[in-house]
């Protein structure tokens, strides 16, 4: 019989680990850790080489009552929605969640306008509710954000935290933060790989290092530009694997962010018929676009829908068990 | 871009005189130096005159080595030198022997060394005939030179096809040949055989050598050539290599390409 060929494609260089979350041993109160990244192949590539770490799945909570969510995505947290604890909890006890990502949507100017000892008492009360490692997200407003995330990272100081968004013209006082507290932060340049590397080295060159960062192209849903998501994380895994240190990052999606404003995923079944219900199509579009960022190289997840996050995590149990 | 650093060479007087004098510290700069200016291996060669080749390069294999992890290639067509070298090598360090012609009873002696020691060789293009001015010969040469490497079983990722760069003055048809040669070589044999080329040459005697340098680099990259043997100091030419990568497609871009480039 003729000798079959090696066809096995390997890479000289990796995807660097990111840890999010510090136990008792590492100086945090965390009940575990949990290490992104590593990867040496292709997303699930796992019979050309290592494949790295499993990517987790984060679900969202908001320090406000998320009006903007549509029924289907508040249903699942209805009772708990205007307690930010109580939802981290129900995300812990009752999906399992062994990562948490609180958005603190409710300091933006334009919503409650929750001041920097706010935020910092809920994240400290979510902290000491759950054991799970924790994503904390600002609000998007620069100086707000500045604001607020000096007293979120003295609050979580040793906890290891992954903080973000670090841009392009906002960067340094959250590297400053993350540096002085031990956190990692996520590098948001919006659908630019040219500027996403240049941010990344603008912050390594303030000697924060790479293994301390994830990195966001924000989140195309499907049908609303998720190729272009797509394609930039093919591109960034295969400059990793090709040596380029800045493009080594894990990467961050925003899956339940971008999926609910998508129409296909908000319109009610009374309004779009031929749609079906809301409640399976929405949690759907969540996970559809969840599955295809995975394949291109998505390291850490953020979920909305109870019913995306269990597909999500199963499906990451199937491609990497 | 694999650069590979000329510096450690005898026929800089400040090398000549720290094999002279057993100098280490004039080695051991020039190796970590190379590195950081961005020499992805370090050529080692004892110039002419030193009076005991084979004891120069143990000397400057061991030295370089105790000063740093780049990989090295040991430059020098007589082979007991490079044999002198591989008794004091490490092996935990990638190696390139450099360079032996495209002679079979040459390879014969050579080949099986790159194999004891996995290393990598830089197999010239010319003959005992010569440097031939036909590209079909120099191509020529080229099979004989893949040839034998699978008789040794030797990866061609492994042959460093050095297509001889001589000094414009002398030749001007000579870079025409060479892009040629280059051109061919993944046609031929696969996209995994490597090339290299002692760059510098191609200004030997000229007065405009560092754009003359520059531009024979980029025009070379441009038609496949994986290495170079260069001047790692001139930053000009090591931006213009880098750039030349960007233009290729090899790495993406961004504002600082140039600094994430040395990373």
């Amino acid at each position: 019989m003729a000798q079959v060929p090696d066809v096995k494609e390997s890479f000289s260089t990796q995807v660097h680990t990111l840890t999010i979350g510090a136990a008792a041993d590492e100086g945090g109160t965390r009940s575990h850790k949990l290490t992104v990244g590593g990867a040496k192949v292709t997303p699930f590539a796992h019979f050309d080489g290592d494949a790295g770490a499993k990517p987790v799945c984060a679900l969202e909570v908001q320090n406000r009552d998320p009006v903007d969510w549509p029924d289907a995505v508040r249903e699942p947290w209805k009772d708990v929605l205007t307690d930010p604890v109580a939802w981290a909890k129900k995300c812990v006890d009752e999906h399992g969640a062994e990562l948490l990502c609180l958005k603190l949507a409710g300091c933006d100017p334009d919503n409650e306008d929750l001041g920097p000892g706010d935020a910092a008492a809920t994240v400290k009360s979510v902290l000491e509710a759950v054991k799970v490692p924790l994503i904390v997200l600002g609000c998007g407003n620069h100086e707000k954000d500045n604001a607020v995330f000096e007293k979120v990272s003295e609050a979580g100081k040793g906890e290891r935290l992954l903080l973000g968004f670090a841009e392009a013209e906002n960067y340094k006082k959250l590297v400053a933060l993350c540096q002085a507290d031990g956190h990692a932060l996520i590098a948001l340049a919006p659908l630019d790989i040219a500027l996403g590397k240049q941010l990344a080295q603008e912050i390594s060159n303030l000697e924060f290092p790479m293994d301390r960062v994830a990195s966001f192209q924000t989140t195309g849903a499907l049908g609303y530009g998720m190729e272009y998501t797509y394609s930039i994380q093919e591109r960034q895994r295969l400059a990793a694997l090709g040596g380029d240190k800045m493009m080594m990052t894990a990467v961050l999606a925003t899956i339940g962010h971008e999926a609910w404003r998508a129409k296909e995923a908000r319109l009610p079944e009374s309004e779009a018929p031929e749609l079906g219900p809301e409640a399976v199509r929405g949690p759907m579009w969540e996970a559809m676009t969840g599955v295809s960022l995975l394949m291109a190289g998505t390291d850490i997840l953020i979920c909305r829908h109870p019913d995306a996050f269990k597909a999500m995590r199963s499906f990451i149990d199937k491609m990497q068990g | 871009m694999e650069a590979i650093g000329e510096r450690i060479n005898g026929q800089f007087l400040d090398v000549k005189k720290a094999i002279k004098d057993c100098d280490a510290q004039v080695i051991k700069d020039h190796a970590i130096n190379q590195t950081k200016a961005g020499a992805a291996w370090l050529d080692i060669n004892t110039g002419t005159a030193a009076a005991e080749p084979e004891d120069a390069m143990k000397w400057l294999v061991t030295t370089v080595q105790e000063a740093c992890n780049t990989p090295i290639a040991l430059d020098s067509q007589k082979l007991p030198v490079v044999k002198a070298g591989l008794e004091v090598v490490r092996r935990d360090v990638p190696l390139m022997l450099n360079s032996v012609s495209a002679d079979p009873e040459k390879l014969d002696e050579w080949f099986p060394l790159a194999k004891e020691y996995d290393a990598a060789i830089v197999c010239l293009t010319m003959d005992k005939d010569g440097i031939s001015q036909d590209v079909n010969r120099r191509i020529e040469n080229c099979t004989t030179i893949v040839g034998k490497a699978l008789e040794y079983e030797i990866g061609l990722d492994k042959i460093y096809i050095d297509p001889v760069v001589l000094p414009i003055s002398v030749g001007q048809n000579q870079p025409q040949m060479i892009f040629e040669v280059l051109g061919q070589l993944p046609q031929l044999f696969g996209p995994e055989i490597a090339s290299t080329c002692g760059l510098s040459n191609i200004s030997n005697g000229c007065a405009e050598r560092p754009l003359i340098n520059r531009i024979m680099l980029t025009m070379l990259a441009a038609h496949g050539m994986k290495s170079a043997i260069v001047d790692v100091y001139d930053k000009d030419l090591m931006d213009a290599w880098i750039t030349a990568d960007l233009l290729q497609n090899k790495m993406i871009y961004n504002d600082s390409y140039l600094d994430s480039a040395r990373q």
